[in-house]
């Protein structure tokens, strides 16, 4: 097992490193000069130099990546085109909403979803099952955005249960902070608890089908341990699998829902350096979440060791 | 099957056995096609989406605009009608791309055990970048363009295709009949065609209608967030955030965008969910 676990890691080193490559390369795969394209549509070609010097974009290709990743590697994602200020700490400023939406957002998902998808495979074909199929289609197709408006709407214009938008630092008390968080915890969360119900219910259908479910039903195992002892713990590698695949959905989604809710948080910071081609700080997005997704499937790999004894690779 | 048994049914009957077969499918077909035809013939119902009428903003709907007009004048009515323009061609399109090098990359992959390695590190490193990000970083730095907007939609969508088309090949290759195309002589280009394509058209095909879904869903969040098509061409996308301020004022500016784009892919959602149960029994009774 330790050999599996250090083989995974070696090739999740071999993954980021690839991130790495693509995302340095983006700029320069691009067609045009990228300085003219960091320096914006007004630029004049003396600024234009400028910027070439300082980024020392005149050096060959593979002199760029090392410095580039050399600095990376020491936390140090470049400046922002347009304020000077480091991106990492740009990227940590902005750090809390997201932490705060994505961390609500997982929880609530999982607990919903799983329960969900149990229920329905409990009672295969019965109403809680096809509300749940009928519900999760829904929720692939309608987008965060399309969501997170009719929310708005509805309970913050109308009924004004909730704030519009914004967001209040957990250290300003946990109830404004939460009340905050309802509406897009809710637009972020619906696609991801539509994909993991679907793939709890089908993992608990196949192991409901099998013989030692019908033994322990026989012995008079009653149905909650049973569903969730029995059965939950043995289905759990495929929705673990999902639950870590669909991080990135989750992610996708923050950049969205900061926008639809005016949250400052790391996915505004993204869209905004989009407006202004403020492009290190894309770059370090980019790459800070590419890393977070790449890091969580690792994790989930492991549990997998964990949660089913019998995985050997 | 069981449709050869019947004695010659009509041909309303056939058709009515198909849809009751397949619901999803059938309901899912026509309102796709509805909303293509829609999007074609646009210009021959609608008024001009571009045309700006200071006088009428944020009018809500009235027998002179259908679905109200925005902040800037402009009939909603016409621009939904355009907007499935873009979305269904970007749809459309990425489908097109990602399954053509998908499935060329997924048969070279999954044949010749040289390429793979290093394609398949390649495709993790681009799988491991969100999709939505990996588009935005791409269009932000080529500048807006719909031909854009599709590559750098298709670029992300790909590696599945390849994974998929990969994960198949593998599974035909060590079949006897490939052994015994190869031993009788075939050139490599024949087995490939002849022999491994074929079984993996069924899931790919089922595979394209997801990521035509999905490539929709990703074409309005470009809009939305400003990194899309150029923002003087309609899409669902553009219309929601050039009205989002007005969500509490005048909600018909965000409703029926929202509305035609949900409606959208779910369409094409359930002609993906109909085709699975055709094509791929197997998976169709567990899912």
């Amino acid at each position: 097992m330790t050999a599996f676990i250090v083989r995974r890691i070696a090739s999740t080193f071999v993954v980021m490193a690839v991130v790495g490559i693509l995302v340095f390369l983006l700029l320069h795969l691009s067609p045009g000069d990228p300085a003219a394209i960091i320096a914006g549509d007004n630029a004049t070609p003396a600024q234009i130099d400028e910027i070439r010097k300082r980024l020392g974009l005149d050096d060959p290709l593979p002199v760029q990546f090392v410095r580039w990743a050399g600095g990376v590697l020491q936390g140090d994602l470049g400046v922002s085109i347009f304020s000077n200020d480091p991106v990492l700490t740009l990227i940590k400023q902005r750090a809390e909403p997201t932490i705060a939406l994505a961390s609500t957002t997982l929880v609530f998902a999982i607990i919903l979803a799983i329960s969900a998808g149990v229920l329905a495979a409990w009672k295969a074909g019965g109403v809680v099952d096809r509300a749940v199929m009928g519900l999760s289609v829904l929720a692939f197709s309608v987008p965060v955005f399309v969501v997170g408006y009719a929310l708005v709407y509805v309970f913050a214009i109308k009924l004004q249960w909730l704030p519009v938008q914004g967001y209040k630092p957990i250290g300003e008390g946990v109830l404004p902070w939460a009340r905050h968080l309802v509406l897009p915890t809710i637009a972020l969360g619906l696609a991801y608890i539509a994909l993991i119900a679907r793939i709890t219910r089908t993992s608990m259908l196949d192991v409901l089908a099998e013989d030692y479910i019908r033994t322990a039903r026989a012995k008079g195992v009653s149905t909650p341990p049973l569903l969730l002892k029995h059965a939950l713990k043995n289905a759990g590698v495929p929705i673990v699998t999902v639950i870590g695949i669909g991080v990135a959905l989750l992610i996708g989604g923050v950049v969205i829902t900061e926008t639809v809710f005016n949250i400052p948080g790391m996915g505004r910071l993204v869209v905004d350096a989009i407006a202004k081609r403020d492009y290190p700080i894309i770059q370090g997005v980019v790459l800070m979440f590419s890393g977070v997704y790449v890091i969580v499937n690792l994790a989930v790999d492991i549990i997998y060791t964990f949660i089913d004894p019998r995985i050997r690779y | 099957m069981t449709m050869e048994a019947a004695a010659k049914p009509g041909v309303g009957r056939t058709s009515w056995r198909f849809l009751r077969r397949n619901p999803t499918l059938v309901f899912g077909s026509l309102i796709l096609l509805a909303m293509v035809v829609v999007a074609i013939i646009a210009p021959l119902i609608s008024a001009d989406p571009l045309l700006m009428q200071p006088i009428n903003r944020l009018k809500p709907p009235s027998a002179e605009f259908w679905l109200g007009t925005d902040a800037l004048g402009r009939d909603v009515f016409a621009r939904t009608i355009y907007g499935a323009q873009v979305s269904l061609l970007v749809g459309f399109a990425v489908a097109a791309i990602a399954m053509g090098a998908g499935l060329a990359i997924g048969l070279l992959a999954g044949y010749f055990r040289i390429v793979e390695a290093i394609i398949m590190r390649f495709l993790d490193g681009v799988m491991a970048i969100p999709a939505i990000l990996l588009a935005i970083a791409l269009v932000s730095l080529t500048g807006a363009s719909v031909l854009v907007v599709i590559i750098a939609i298709s670029i992300p969508e790909t590696p599945r295709v390849v994974r998929l088309v990969r994960a198949v090949v593998l599974s035909v290759r060590e079949r006897p009949y490939v052994e015994a195309a190869i031993a009788g002589g075939a050139p490599t280009w024949k087995v490939l065609i002849r022999h491994i394509l074929p079984p993996t058209i069924p899931p790919l095909i089922v595979q394209a209608t997801y990521i035509c879904a999905s490539a929709i869903l990703v074409e309005a969040a470009l809009s939305f967030l400003g990194a899309g098509v150029p923002p003087e061409i309609p899409t669902w996308g553009n219309m929601i955030s050039s009205s989002r301020l007005y969500v509490g004022l005048a909600p018909w500016t965000v409703f029926w965008p929202g509305l035609a784009l949900a409606i959208v892919v779910l369409a094409v959602n359930l002609v993906g969910d109909g085709l699975r149960d055709r094509l791929d029994p197997r998976i169709a009774r567990r899912m």
